[in-house]
């Protein structure tokens, strides 16, 4: 009961202060901090699969692909044209299939969503950066091409993709979407409900990124990956061949894109539009910066830190400030920690 | 691993023809593989936007008004005049073309049926497409003041380009008379050729949240809003006439743009409240409302005439059963709708018939005489009647004087 009074008390000298444009308020974090605890890690899940895109490469070529969140962009597509060719129309209803072909269908739509992502990455490194670097172009130029090359694969979305398929992809508006999971609350922890979907992305997520830091760590070309961030020039004498693993690199980073853009759409079926990477790639490349850019590991960590980290912001400053908390809580932790959390990384040899 | 990848790559492709092949479409196969959820696919694609109900400022319901004394374009088929044209300005082209069209077609049905029955008063309608862009309205204005046989310009049809070139029209005189700006500014500028054909977005915001509290009788209402200068305006007037129903610690801000509202859900959902307001359109109201329900919120949703539009219903499904929706503008009455069939070969939309009732007065105004600029504004701003869609009366600064609310529901 006093709680309330103090709560209410310390609400109105808030009031006062700030009255509309911000809100202060801890009781709406704290009654919810279970829920956005559970929402923020399956954003954060998320965020953290694209983080991996930016950081390998940033690791293996210093260089920001800015265009990455276009890669996210196409997956998101791609798994919908799966979708869609597998005989699910678009409509406003989940569908119902059951629960094993249900995980096949959505199986199968990430694999189509991997595939686009990561062949649309390697096209984009062959396209874009290739020339550039047999150029020896300086590094501001490959930074210009990225964001150019961000805006070519939008504006494809936007205009010429409708041409091309009869306008049943792509164009000003969202996709009208496919759902195959109506999210349902599975348990309840603390007051907050966990639901089907929150659990299948964060599992898959970390399932993923075991995969993927495996691959890094565990197996020759990871090696090769390694062996070309921590020095270009002695990798390849010592017989890696440094455009193949940077285009490994590329793929990698695609193909976890792809599969983030299927798990983001499950989310958020309404999701499929040509700008709807950008906002999401900028969060994942802080995310990136955030937990060390060019390390794996710190990737994921700061892509979970920054999903739970937006919420809680949101919930205590009001929705509003959702970009904002997540840019101030990279800023205040760079000026802590100028390298990231768990600093760069992925050329050492303890990756 | 690289060589797995590749496998699983291929075995996927194989795997996703095999299930092409094997099923075709999911969605209507009634019997087959979707056969578990045949009842709801009926009942998503009879979802609708209904009309329900016309209510005044105060929310109270006002009879639809009796469309059979509307005043009707082909007069009396004796008029004459020569050499006189009527403008038509908004998006023709572009993604708002939808409504620049409404207005186009409306328009061209009254001056085709005044243009049959009057054999000696053949009135030209120009379009203009300003594709809805302030900064290519300023560059098509003086085009259409330039005409010297345009009397009458009926537009811009949105409000960021009605006030871009106001002063422009203004300046010539030209009456500019819309079936489609709602920014209550625009009638403050002291521009006396500017005639509004619908209630403003001041009158849409009171008419609804008197709506809510006394005839839904909801006592807390969350109040939701996106950033764009539509939205913001009218969540303010619909939270300052709600007064103290309107929860504080439910309201909420977000961005256009945003897809993503599990913040804003979560505010909602834990603030015990009889319904959510959203302010802004379609394209965030969707999966908004989509969230709210898969997280359990049942509350009903109200939201404005930016919603207002079948995509809401396509986009949401089911989660946008029962949904208030308002708009300033009509439903078209059933003989209108097949005259306006016949004529431009769908359905009237948004505006259709705000235009049509407008072209038809300036039509009047032709057919009784006027041949110049400045008797077309005093004939508008001495008019009194009824149209097919409402009673048009206009104040001194262009307002109509009494101007009514309709809301909808997805049923």
């Amino acid at each position: 009961m006093s709680a309330v009074l103090l709560h209410e008390a310390v609400g109105s000298v808030h009031a006062a202060i700030a009255t509309d444009v911000i809100d202060f308020d801890s009781h709406r974090l704290f009654s919810n901090f279970w829920a956005l605890t559970v929402e923020g890690l399956s954003y954060g899940a998320i965020y953290a699969l694209v983080a991996v895109g930016y950081t390998l490469v940033y690791g293996v070529l210093r260089l920001i692909n800015f265009a990455h969140s276009e890669i996210f962009m196409l997956g998101m597509f791609g798994q919908y044209a799966v979708l869609w060719g597998m005989g699910f129309l678009p409509r406003g209803n989940a569908y119902d299939e059951g629960i094993a072909l249900t995980v096949m269908y959505i199986g199968i739509a990430m694999l189509g969503g991997m595939l686009v992502s990561g062949g649309a990455a390697v096209g984009l490194e062959r396209v874009a950066y290739r020339p550039l670097r047999k150029r020896g172009a300086p590094s501001l130029t490959f930074l210009i091409t990225a964001i150019g090359a961000s805006f070519v694969l939008q504006e494809f979305v936007h205009f010429v993709l409708p041409l091309l398929t009869d306008h049943k992809f792509g164009g000003l508006n969202a996709q009208q979407p496919i759902r195959l999971v109506q999210e349902t609350t599975v348990f309840t922890f603390f007051g907050a409900d966990v639901t089907n979907v929150d659990l299948v992305i964060v599992v898959a997520a970390l399932v993923l990124a075991f995969a993927v830091d495996r691959f890094v760590n565990a197996t020759k070309f990871g090696r090769g990956i390694r062996a070309v961030a921590q020095d270009p020039v002695t990798a390849t004498l010592m017989g890696v061949s440094r455009e193949r693993i940077i285009m490994l690199t590329f793929l990698v980073g695609g193909l976890l894109a792809g599969a983030a853009a299927t798990l983001y759409t499950l989310k958020i079926p309404n999701a499929v539009i040509y700008s709807g990477g950008f906002i999401l790639g900028i969060k994942a490349f802080a995310a990136a910066v955030l937990g060390g850019i060019g390390n794996l590991r710190g990737a994921l960590l700061g892509g979970l830190l920054l999903g739970v980290m937006e919420l809680y912001g949101q919930a205590y400053f009001g929705p509003q400030w959702r970009d904002v908390v997540a840019f101030v809580v990279l800023v205040l932790v760079l000026l802590v920690r100028p390298t990231g959390i768990l600093g760069e990384s992925l050329g050492r040899a303890r990756a | 691993m690289r060589r797995s990848l590749t496998t699983v790559a291929v075995a996927a492709a194989l795997a996703s023809t095999l299930v092409v092949a094997g099923c075709s479409s999911k969605d209507d196969s009634g019997g087959g593989g979707g056969g578990a959820t045949g009842g709801s696919t009926g009942g998503s694609s009879a979802l609708s936007i209904q009309p329900l109900v016309q209510i005044d400022n105060t929310g109270k319901e006002v009879a639809a008004s009796d469309a059979s004394g509307a005043a009707d374009p082909a007069g009396d088929g004796s008029a004459k005049c020569s050499d006189v044209s009527l403008a038509m300005a908004g998006a023709l082209t572009g993604g708002n073309a939808a409504l620049g069209l409404n207005i186009y077609n409306g328009a061209k049905l009254a001056v085709d049926e005044h243009n049959k029955a009057n054999a000696d008063c053949q009135v030209t309608l120009k379009k203009f497409d300003t594709e809805g862009d302030p900064q290519k309205a300023t560059q098509v204005a003086p085009t259409i003041v330039s005409d010297k046989t345009v009397l009458g310009l009926l537009g811009p049809a949105f409000s960021g380009e009605t006030k871009a070139t106001g002063g422009i029209f203004k300046q010539a005189g030209l009456l500019s008379a819309t079936a489609s700006a709602t920014n209550p500014g625009l009638t403050t500028n002291g521009w006396s050729n500017f005639f509004r054909g619908l209630g403003n977005d001041n009158s849409q915001g009171a008419a609804i949240a008197k709506y809510m509290t006394d005839t839904l009788g909801y006592k807390k209402v969350c109040v939701v809003a996106d950033n764009q200068d539509y939205s913001v305006g009218l969540a303010d007037v619909v939270t300052k006439t709600l007064g103290s129903a309107a929860d504080k610690d439910c309201a909420a801000s977000v961005k256009q743009g945003d897809t993503d509202f599990s913040a804003t859900v979560q505010i909602v959902k834990s603030a015990q409240a009889d319904a959510v307001y959203y302010a802004g359109y379609y394209q965030e109201a969707a999966p908004f409302v989509s969230q709210l329900r898969s997280s359990g919120v049942t509350l009903p949703f109200i939201s404005d005439d930016g919603t207002n539009d079948p995509e809401f219903v396509k986009q949401a499904g089911d989660a946008s059963k029962d949904a208030y929706l308002t708009c300033p503008c009509g439903p078209a009455p059933s003989d209108f709708a097949t005259k306006y069939q016949a004529s431009a070969g769908k359905a009237p939309g948004v505006y259709s018939v705000e235009a049509y009732d407008l072209v038809t007065i300036m039509l009047k105004a032709i057919d009784s005489g006027v041949t110049d600029r400045a008797d077309m504004v005093k004939f508008f701003a001495g008019y009194d009647g009824q149209g097919v869609a409402k009673h048009y009366k206009w104040d001194s600064s262009g307002e109509l004087a009494s101007t009514t609310t309709w809301v909808y529901q997805v049923k």
